[in-house]
Parts: C-alpha cells; sequence; structure tokens
C-alpha cells in the first residue's frame, strides 16, 4: 500500500556561505506522510537545510528529487543550476511557515491567504475566497478574516500564514520554528494547529526547539550537528535514548529548566 | 523713498496666470514621466544583468551629477542637431525634467524597495510566485507607500527646478514675469508678484506634504528618504 | 546621428573655459561659505527658546526653501537695485540668491542635527560648568556635524549645480561661457557636451564622498 519511492530525495546536500560550510553532505528520504523534527544546536544549519528544500537559497552541490525528478541540470564543478521558471512551481509544491511569519502588511488575513490561489494558481477571486476562508476556519480565524496583520497578535499572524501556505495544497509542509517569536502563552495555539494538520497526515519537516511537542508529533527526528546528520531515528530512540554524546547533552541541556 | 505700484503688473494678470499654468503642465508631465521612467530605471538598476544595470546607473548617476540647467541647453540647443529633430521649448523642457526627474525618483524607489525586509519577497516566494509577481503584488505596495514622503518632496523640486525653462524662453511664469517687467518698467514689482504666487503655490505643496508626512508618521509606517 | 564630433572647436578657447571656471569657483566658494554660515545662525535661531529670534528664522526659511532660486537671483538683480542707492552687481546678485537659498536649507539641516543629540549631551556639558555657549561650541556641534556631514556635502553639490543660473544674468561663469562658445563657432552640441561633462568630473568625486559619509554614518548608527 505504501509508495515506496520517496517524495523528496535529498542527496549529498551541501551549502557554504563564502567560508563557511553550513551543510556539508545531507542525505535524506522524506515519505509521504512523514513528519520529521530537525533538531540541533543555534547555527547548525537547520534553517539553511530548510530553506536549500524550497530553493529559499540555491544549494552549493548535492541534489535534490522531489517525486522522482531530479531538479536542476548539472553544471561545473559538481554543482547544478536552477532556473527560476523551473523552481517557481516546486515552490508551490512545497509549502513554507516563517519563524517572522512574513505576513504581507497591506493585506488583510483574507488577502494574504487568497494571494497565492488568486495570483499564482490564478483562479477566479470568488473561488480563491471560499478556498481561503476555508483555510482561515482550519487554523481557528475564520471571524479575523478581515483583520489586518498589525491588528493580529502573534499566534494569529502565525496560523494566518499556516493558512496561506496551506492554500496552495503543498504537498509538503517546511517549518522552520514556527513557534520561536511567540510569547510564551501563545505558542499552544500554533502549536494544536501544526497538531491538527499532522493528524491530516501531512508530509511536514519542522525545525523546533519543543522537544516535547517534537517527541508527540514527530515520526521521525534529526540531529544536526557539523553541517551532516549526526543522528536520527524514531522520537523514542532519539530523544529518549540518543545514542551520540552531543545528542545527549543536547537534550539534557534543553530540558534544564523544565519543570 | 520708492512709490510701489503694482498696477501696471497686475493689468498683466492674464499673462501671469498662462504663466502660470504653463509651469504646472511642465511640472505634470515631467512628474507623470518621472515617475514612470523612474521606476523602470530602478528596475533596470536592480538588476542583477550588468548590461541592464550599469546602463541604468549611468544615466541616473549623470543626471544627478549635472546641473540642470546644463542639461536643458544641451538638450535644447545640442540634441535638435545630433538627432536632427525639432525642439520647441516645452519639448527640450519636458524631456529634460522628465529624464532628471526620472533620475532621482529611480534612486527614491530603489531606496523603497530596498527597505522591504527581505522575508517579504522571501515568503511571496515561497507560496510560488515569480520574481515579478512577489515585486508587483507584494513589495513595491509596501514600497511606494514608504516613498509617499521623498515623492512629494522631489516633486516640489521639481517645480521649482522647472523656472530653468525661461532661459529658453518658454513662457512659464518667471518668463512672464521678466516680459511684464520689461513691458511695463516696474522690475521690483513684476519680479516680486512673481515671487509671491511661487511662495504661495510651493509653500501649500509643501504643507499637504507635511501633512500627509505627519499622518503616515502617525500610523506608525516607516518611510524612506 | 551623422554628427562628426568636433571638440578641438572648444578645445581653442580654453581661455574663456578658463575663465568660466574661474567664475563658477569664485561664486560657488562664495555661496558656500556664505549659505554654511548663515545656515549655522539660521539653525541656532530655530532651535532658540525665544520665540522673538525663532519665529523670524523660521518665517526666512520657509519663504527660501519654497522659492526658486532664479526667481530669487532675478529678484536681487532687476528688483532690489530699485530699493537700493547703488548698483547691484551680477556676481553680488547670484551670491545673494544662492547663499540666502542656501542658508534656509543648510539652516535645517544644522537644527536636524542639533536635536539629535541626546538631552544627555547637554546635562553632561552643563554639569561641569559649562556655559550653554560652550557646550554648543564644545560639546554638541562637533557630534551634530559628524551626522550632518553626509546632507551638507549634498548640500555642496546642491549650491555647484546652482552656480550655473547665474548664466541667466549674463553672470561669466562655466555655462555662460560655453553659450558664448557656442554662438561664437556655431558648435552647441561639442560646447555643451564639453560643459556637461566638466561638471560631472567636478561633481562626481564629492557625490562618491557623500556616498562614502552616508554609508560610514549608516555603520555606526
Ligand atoms: N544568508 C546567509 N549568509 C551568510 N551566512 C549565513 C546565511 N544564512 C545563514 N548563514 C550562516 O549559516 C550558519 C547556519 O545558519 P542557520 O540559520 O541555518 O542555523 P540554524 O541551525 O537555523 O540556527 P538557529 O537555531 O539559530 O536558527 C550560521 O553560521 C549562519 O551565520
Ligand atoms: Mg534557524
Amino acid at each position: 500500500m505504501e509508495d515506496p519511492r520517496p517524495l523528496l530525495r535529498v542527496g549529498a546536500l551541501a551549502k557554504s556561505f563564502g567560508a563557511n560550510a553550513v551543510l556539508r553532505g545531507i542525505d535524506l528520504d522524506v515519505r509521504r506522510g512523514e513528519r520529521i523534527a530537525i533538531l540541533g544546536a543555534s547555527g547548525s544549519g537547520k534553517s539553511t537545510l530548510l530553506r536549500c528544500l524550497n530553493f529559499m537559497e540555491i544549494p552549493g552541490s548535492g541534489t535534490i528529487e522531489l517525486d522522482g525528478v531530479v531538479l536542476g541540470r548539472p553544471a561545473a564543478g559538481g554543482a547544478r543550476a536552477y532556473r527560476e521558471p523551473e523552481l517557481v512551481p516546486v515552490r508551490q509544491r512545497i509549502g513554507m511557515v516563517f519563524q517572522q511569519f512574513n505576513l504581507f502588511p497591506h493585506m488583510t488575513a483574507l488577502g494574504n491567504v487568497m494571494e497565492g490561489p488568486r495570483v499564482v494558481r490564478r483562479m477566479p477571486a470568488a473561488e480563491a475566497r471560499d478556498r481561503a476562508l476555508a483555510e482561515l476556519a482550519r487554523v481557528g480565524l475564520a471571524e479575523k478574516a478581515d483583520a489586518y496583520p498589525a491588528h493580529l497578535s502573534g499566534g494569529q499572524k502565525q496560523r494566518v500564514a499556516i493558512a496561506r501556505a496551506l492554500a496552495m495544497d503543498p504537498e509538503v509542509l517546511l517549518f522552520d520554528e514556527p513557534t520561536s517569536s511567540l510569547d510564551p502563552e501563545l505558542v499552544g495555539e500554533v502549536l494544536g494547529t501544526i497538531q491538527s494538520l499532522a493528524r491530516e497526515g501531512r508530509t511536514m519537516l519542522l525545525v523546533t526547539h519543543e522537544l516535547g511537542f517534537a517527541y508527540h508529533v514527530a515520526t521521525r527526528v534529526l540531529f544536526l550537528a557539523d553541517g551532516r546528520i549526526l543522528e536520527q531515528g524514531t522520537p523514542d530512540e532519539v530523544l529518549k535514548a540518543p545514542r551520540m554524546e552531543r545528542t545527549r547533552a543536547f537534550i539534557a541541556r534543553h530540558q534544564e529548566f523544565r519543570l | 523713498m520708492y512709490r510701489w505700484d503694482f498696477a501696471p503688473v497686475l493689468a498683466h494678470a492674464d499673462l501671469l496666470a498662462a504663466g502660470l499654468l504653463n509651469t504646472l503642465r511642465v511640472t505634470g508631465t515631467a512628474l507623470v514621466v518621472g515617475v514612470a521612467l523612474g521606476l523602470a530605471l530602478a528596475l533596470l538598476r536592480l538588476s542583477r544583468r550588468r548590461l541592464a544595470s550599469w546602463p541604468a546607473g549611468f544615466v541616473i548617476e549623470v543626471f544627478r551629477t549635472t546641473p540642470p540647467l546644463v542639461q536643458l541647453f544641451w538638450f535644447y540647443f545640442a540634441l535638435p542637431l545630433v538627432a536632427g529633430i525639432e525642439m520647441t521649448p516645452f519639448m527640450a523642457a519636458a524631456t529634460t525634467f522628465s529624464i532628471q526627474s526620472a533620475a532621482f525618483f529611480a534612486e527614491v524607489f530603489r531606496a523603497g524597495i530596498a527597505s522591504v525586509e527581505r522575508g517579504q519577497w522571501e515568503a511571496a516566494r515561497a507560496i510560488g510566485m515569480t520574481r515579478p509577481q512577489a515585486l508587483r503584488r507584494v513589495v513595491l505596495p509596501q514600497a511606494v507607500k514608504r516613498m509617499i514622503p521623498a515623492f512629494m518632496e522631489r516633486a516640489i523640486e521639481l517645480m521649482k527646478t522647472t523656472t530653468l525653462v525661461a532661459t529658453i524662453s518658454y513662457a512659464d511664469l518667471l518668463y512672464a514675469a521678466n516680459e511684464i517687467s520689461q513691458r511695463s518698467f516696474r522690475p521690483l514689482e513684476a519680479f516680486t508678484v512673481a515671487a509671491l504666487a511661487y511662495f504661495v503655490v510651493i509653500f501649500a505643496a509643501s504643507q499637504a506634504a507635511r501633512r500627509v508626512e505627519r499622518r503616515l508618521a502617525a500610523s506608525g509606517d516607516s518611510t524612506v528618504r | 546621428m551623422g554628427h562628426r564630433w568636433d571638440f578641438a572647436s572648444v578645445l581653442d578657447n580654453h581661455e574663456a573655459l578658463l575663465a568660466g571656471a574661474a567664475g563658477t569657483l569664485r561664486l560657488f566658494a562664495i555661496c558656500l561659505a556664505l549659505g554654511l554660515a548663515l545656515g549655522l545662525l539660521v539653525g541656532l535661531a530655530r532651535s532658540a527658546r525665544s520665540a522673538w529670534i525663532r519665529l523670524p528664522a523660521g518665517a526666512f526659511v520657509e519663504f527660501f526653501r519654497n522659492t526658486p532660486v532664479l526667481v530669487q537671483i532675478l529678484w536681487f538683480y532687476f528688483a532690489l537695485p530699485i530699493l537700493l542707492p547703488f548698483e547691484v552687481g551680477k556676481l553680488a546678485a547670484a551670491a545673494l540668491g544662492i547663499s540666502l537659498n542656501s542658508a534656509a536649507f543648510s539652516g535645517e539641516i544644522f537644527r536636524g542635527g542639533i536635536q539629535s543629540i541626546e538631552p544627555g549631551q547637554w546635562e553632561g556639558a552643563r554639569a561641569i560648568g559649562m556655559t550653554p555657549a560652550q557646550a554648543m561650541r564644545r560639546v554638541i556641534l562637533p557630534q551634530a556635524v559628524r551626522r550632518m556631514l553626509p546632507a551638507l556635502t549634498n548640500r555642496a553639490i546642491e549650491i555647484f549645480k546652482m552656480t550655473t543660473l547665474a548664466s541667466a544674468i549674463a553672470y561669466v561663469e562655466l555655462l555662460q561661457q560655453g553659450r558664448l562658445i557656442a554662438s561664437l563657432n556655431f558648435n552647441p552640441i561639442e560646447a555643451y557636451t564639453a560643459i556637461a561633462i566638466l561638471f560631472f568630473c567636478c561633481l562626481w568625486p564629492l557625490v562618491r564622498l557623500t556616498y562614502f559619509l552616508e554609508r560610514r554614518l549608516a555603520r555606526s548608527d
């Protein structure tokens, strides 16, 4: 029954910023319905990895394969060349939710969510509107449709941002620390929204420092260090019985102040 | 003691009014063309292709760093010979001030576009927008709002600069004042009336601009210079 | 577009150009010095406590910022002498117009610069017993000038460009000489192109300097 071919396959992915080699060879298969939590110290390249997957950053070398198609074409020095027209549809299939929300401040919540269907998928206005309202209802914000981002709380903003990503029917959702810029009392509502998406069986990759959340939601946990995947496994394996010393230290540090 | 007498000057009020209208005509034309051309120049300058960004940068810098009167003379006296075309004073003025304000507006656009956070570009592209779509739908609307004060300031500067057209005998307000001064032998009154007329129009525009700027500042939106 | 460029016909008149350059530089130097000095006074007056000083300074700034320089120059040249018992020369009229206009603009720069200095600096200077004048001269202005430098160099560039307006009253400066050369040699293309290039070469270093100062200021803040 299960699709044997991974939806997303990353091979020997590397990325440097100048002399700073951030990713040094990442191999990763993502199957449909998988929910992968990515952990790692600050600066370990978690964001860079996610951003390479939807080409917010262009990978330095290695391959990214979406649904059996290797993206880009070979270029000099082991790198691959990517053309913008090829990447635009890929980004439509891979949604992203940012730490800073990045809502469009000059559009209402509804406008933000409609924008993709309307402008990118060229849906008729009425249809895009219905679709956007449905997505807002899914994240519990139907009554905020006409509010501008400036009048929404952080948690509400992030839920609108999630609705905006969902409105494009992405096959994979990338979350980069979706709750890190929220006040503690607002974290719950956003995690709740993500959890309900998990129950729908959506494929997602999630960078988070909420270990408890990762434990309950993820099907697999990766620990990134020095630009590589140092350890991976089920949440029980990685979070409860980490094999590597650095993973252990990281998890211990994240539980220090927990009551 | 000199006896002021405005009557001979005011007898030619129609000339002054026609002059003011011509001043506004040049200003309006240069403003409309300048904004459109300025946006085009800014986009070319921001382009990653050297072949586009370099010439745009050159035009912008040349028109920002040479005196407008030199530009005007060049377009009025030199260009017709180079290109083999006829130039009326209005055409020369409209061309010069359009390109010149385009150069200034281009820098305003560039600063405005650069002031929009990177996250806005990224969010737009993450929902699959192309670069032009992201620019048109997400970045420019935000940039333009921040540029409003700089735009208005530039428009006012432009109106002042248009007085230069009097030197190539275009019948603007200043030219009309000069005419009247010679006809009525009342230079003091003629130039004083002209100065006051300019002051009233430009001061009103400045006040309006200031009010808009204050309102923008009160709404908490940032602006660019 | 088949024009054969012939810059020799311009260079043959290098003496006229030199005279023009001297006129441009003389006018520029006068207007820069006068404009900035008066501007400082206006800026201080605009920051004064007494309304008797503040309001006239404000009116001066509003008037000169909101009228075109060319109108001012023509007014000083054609209109002012009627009120005065003596002639107003071309240099004087042009210098008056440009300097007063620049004083109004740089006055605003000085005022903004002075106001941008935190009140703590005033208090610190007063606390060690400085008079307000001493505090202004020794503590506030040195810091303010640093912040105002990009805007002031920009003003200098504007003044340099404005000197061409003196040609409207036939003051001998570069553009006026370009006009003369063009009419004597029937070579307006080369004459005006040469003048444009000359101005560009004079001003481009100043523009680069402004960019540099702006960047430095942006970094240090
Ligand atoms: N656009 C960029 N230009 C230069 N260096 C960058 C850029 N983006 C990231 N880096 C560098 O790459 C390294 C990894 O950054 P990344 O944001 O991927 O880390 P992270 O694991 O997401 O950290 P955090 O937990 O702090 O978000 C850091 O050293 C960072 O300074
Ligand atoms: Mg990160």
